[in-house]
């Protein structure tokens, strides 16, 4: 059944999908991590206009954003059908938790302006802070897993209870997420806005930046202790170290960056620490796309669980058209609502 | 067994809840296109403002299109595992083209859209509206494309066997214009362009009765109208063209639909009917050999097969069901041309907004294209079965090997609950957006107008 493979500039089709799959999911997390990491400070900010100031710093972005997700998901399942169908049949419960509440996300957003009721936007800011951080801790719960291995079996099925997947390495990692969208969000609204609740909003920054790093030691520390696998890799590969070094150094710069008031470049910084950690989770992976607990004999990685060479040369061909597109509108979009936040009538 | 029914119920529900919103947002981008091009030809500010209101429509039923859209992507892989397998090669690179063509463009413009009036320059933001829709078309485009390959697959081999078995794709275009997915396009933009007219004619018919923005709901009622008339008469040809690609491909799907059980060379059909499927008889009134001359066969000479013709594990069941479905949509269609007919001819002699039973029709109307939307999909939908991929893979082989019967039942009430909400706050946003109305043209601002700055609004 293995058909030979194809190659574009020496590296093979399953190795440039795998590639484009990691750049979109890094895409998702640097784009609509900073609107989960704003939405899960959300009910820090206490005055109405300051909620509606952070809102309306991700509200003509955040929908494009999110879709960086089902682009991914797309991606995924066009690429690796087998590992799609494994991973989320396996996150069969996690995910519809996912599911409805990037639904609560989005018409939290949508919504809570459309009514002045006191009552109505109390409800809708705490439905929107509740889903961003629920959705940043899940997303971390899924990388933890992808670490440290699943139990599936030799037909890519999860063996025993979905609950097992809340070990206390996921739920670290999960933390780690949090605190680093966080961090990322506040970055993106310290861009967006001014006066008093810039400054409190870099109060807000230095706290996350602690957080993080308290969060990232113990999943780390926790996760080499705790599994053979990530300390053998820690020992055998140059990539396992070094990558997470320059994303712990890109976040340490931040506060510099924010002293001197360069906001963008604090911004490109924590875009960087976000690519280096989802670094860190592909050197961990490849060619492996999820690591079975039982037996190495049932691994998915990208040769068995890819489409034929075929399909992917159609894909990689619509990716490359594609891509230029997607960043060239992106950039566009984000250039015309660039600068601090203007509330007029369209606002939410 | 019972996890497969669970299974289908739970898509069969997120889908048509899903599916009440893309119609209309595709629908209603078209209506808001010509609206503001109106504006760039005629610079009359009342186009304007029918395009400020219906964007403020638009974003409501977009947010909830997009929301409930994620969940149909993600279910194909919780849910149907091995039918993510087995498709995977051919559906995914379809998916992935929506995604990145379709999806990315249409959110992406979006935000431009709704919060881009007074940034952007009025050709700049007619662009953005252009590309929403053509992004929400695309998106209609490759959903429609993996689907119709599930109906008549077309363009791919079948590797490997038993539980191994997987389709590869060998021709991408053969599988972009498989037998029946231009057909099946046309009629799903036609049935869209008809779900946006026809909430802009129940909402403008709706002020008309109660006397209020009158000149506004004139103007969109007329536009709205001849949108309207153009695809109901376009939606009759695709549905025919659609239907006679059922015959050719789907010979058991055709005879359930028009509830046929024995063969038949002079084959009519039903009008309005009933399905006795213990007798298997049906009865009501139908005109004879239509079916024949419809599908281009040779009455006397030619067969179309009943149901009976095919074995009992490779036709549909609950075929009444599928024959009402399909016979309330196709009564819908025609009753939308007549009645926009009806509108044109009181348009003609001059009297059409004195006719307040008309428009009281109009203000209801909204939901016939909605429920021949959805009547059709069930139709076509449950006309497929057993097979999720035509003669190729049964629904019942095409589940998650390691999701049970709880979780899904979990995940059905979940939804249920969760989109029942979002339904009534849709309904409740709906109406509350209808009763405040377009702004009057005074309040509108335009791009030129002094910007608030935010250190003025904190201090």
């Amino acid at each position: 059944m293995e058909a030979e493979l194809s190659y574009f500039l020496g590296i093979d089709y399953p190795t440039w999908w795998f590639l484009i799959v990691g750049g979109v999911f890094a895409g998702y997390a640097i784009l609509d991590g900073f609107d989960l990491g704003a939405g899960s400070i959300h009910l820090f900010l206490k005055k109405e206009q300051s909620r509606r100031i952070a809102l309306n710093a991700i509200g003509p972005v955040w929908d494009g954003n999110e879709v960086w997700l089902v682009i991914a998901g797309g991606a995924l399942f066009a690429g690796f059908p087998v590992a799609y169908a494994s991973l989320f049949s396996a996150f069969y419960i996690p995910f519809m938790l996912f599911l409805v509440l990037l639904i609560f996300r989005a018409i939290a957003i949508e919504f809570r302006s459309k009514e002045d009721m006191k009552w109505w936007r109390n409800f809708w800011d705490r439905a929107y802070f509740v889903a961003s951080n629920s959705l940043s801790l899940l997303l971390g719960v899924v990388v933890g897993n992808l670490m440290i291995g699943l139990p599936i079996d030799e037909r890519g099925n999860l063996v025993g209870s979905w609950l097992q997947l809340l070990n206390p390495y996921a739920l670290l990692m999960g933390f780690t997420i949090l605190a680093l969208f966080v961090m990322h969000g506040i970055i993106y609204l310290l861009l967006k806005t001014e006066g008093r609740l810039y400054a409190k909003l870099r109060i807000l920054l230095n706290r996350a930046v602690i957080l993080f790093i308290i969060a990232f030691t113990a999943a780390s520390a926790y996760g080499l202790y705790a599994y053979p696998k990530l300390s053998d890799d820690l020992q055998n590969s140059v990539s396992f170290w070094i990558l997470p070094s320059l994303g712990i150094l890109s976040i340490l710069s931040i506060p510099q960056w924010i002293k001197r008031r360069k906001f963008r470049i604090a911004f490109v910084s924590s875009a960087l620490a976000i690519a280096f950690m989802l670094g860190v989770l592909a050197f961990e992976l490849y060619p492996v796309l999820l690591y079975s607990t039982i037996d190495p004999a049932y691994h998915i990685d990208i040769y068995s669980a890819a489409s034929s060479q075929k399909s992917m040369g159609i894909m990689l061909l619509i990716a490359a058209i594609g891509t230029p597109l997607i960043l060239g509108y992106t950039a566009f979009v984000f250039y015309t609502f660039r600068g601090k936040v203007h509330l007029d009538e369209n606002s939410y | 067994m019972e996890v497969e029914i669970l299974a289908r119920l739970q898509f069969a529900f997120t889908v048509a809840f899903h599916y009440i919103y893309p119609p209309l947002s595709i629908g209603l981008g078209l209506l808001m296109v010509i609206f503001e091009a109106l504006f760039l030809r005629t610079r009359n500010p009342q186009y304007e403002q029918l395009a400020r209101f219906y964007t403020r429509i638009f974003g409501l039923t977009f947010g909830i299109g997009v929301a409930t859209g994620i969940v149909m992507e993600f279910e194909f892989g919780t849910n149907w595992a091995v039918y993510s397998r087995y498709v995977g090669d051919v559906f995914g690179s379809a998916l992935a083209a929506e995604g990145i063509f379709a999806f990315a463009m249409e959110s992406g413009f979006l935000g431009l859209l709704l919060f881009g009036w007074n940034r952007v320059k009025p050709w700049v933001h007619f662009l953005a509206t252009v590309m929403v829709l053509i992004g929400s078309m695309f998106s209609a485009v490759w959903i429609v494309v993996a689907n119709s390959w599930q109906q008549t697959p077309a363009g791919f081999h079948v590797v490997g066997e038993g539980i191994n078995a997987r389709a590869e794709i060998t021709d991408f275009w053969a599988m972009v214009f498989n037998p029946s997915s231009v057909d099946r396009l046309w009629h799903v933009w036609n049935g869209s362009f008809l779900a946006g007219a026809f909430l802009v004619l129940s909402i403008s018919a709706f002020y008309l009765i109660k006397n209020k923005h009158v000149a506004l709901s004139r103007k969109a009622f007329k536009i709205a109208l001849v949108v309207a008339t153009f695809f109901s008469f376009l939606q009759a040809f695709s549905g025919h063209s659609s239907a006679n690609v059922v015959a050719e491909y789907q010979p058991a799907k055709l005879a359930a639909l028009e509830g046929q059980y024995e063969d038949s060379d002079d084959a009519g059909i039903m009008i309005l009917g009933w399905v006795d499927e213990e007798a298997q008889k049906t009865t009501g009134i139908e005109i004879p050999s239509l079916l024949h001359l419809m599908t281009n066969k040779e009455i006397g000479q030619d067969t179309i097969h009943g149901l009976n013709h095919f074995p009992a594990d490779q036709r549909p069941e609950r075929i009444n069901a599928i024959f009402q479905f399909y016979h309330i949509m196709v009564g819908i269609g025609f009753s939308l041309i007549g009645l926009t007919l009806l509108a044109l001819f009181f348009w003609w002699r001059g009297k059409l907004f004195e006719q307040k039973w008309l428009l009281r029709i109009f203000v209801f109307s909204v939901l016939l294209p909605q429920i021949a939307n959805q009547f059709g999909w069930f139709s076509a939908e449950m006309g497929r079965q057993p097979w999720v991929v035509y003669g190729l893979l049964r629904t019942s082989n095409a589940l998650s090997e390691a999701v049970t019967a709880e979780q899904v039942l979990f995940s059905i009430i979940l939804f249920f609950v969760v989109y029942a909400f979002l339904f009534l706050l849709f309904l409740y946003l709906l109406n509350r957006k209808i009763q405040h109305g377009p702004d009057e043209a005074e309040k509108v601002e335009y791009s030129d107008a002094p910007k608030r700055t935010i250190s003025g609004i904190i201090k």
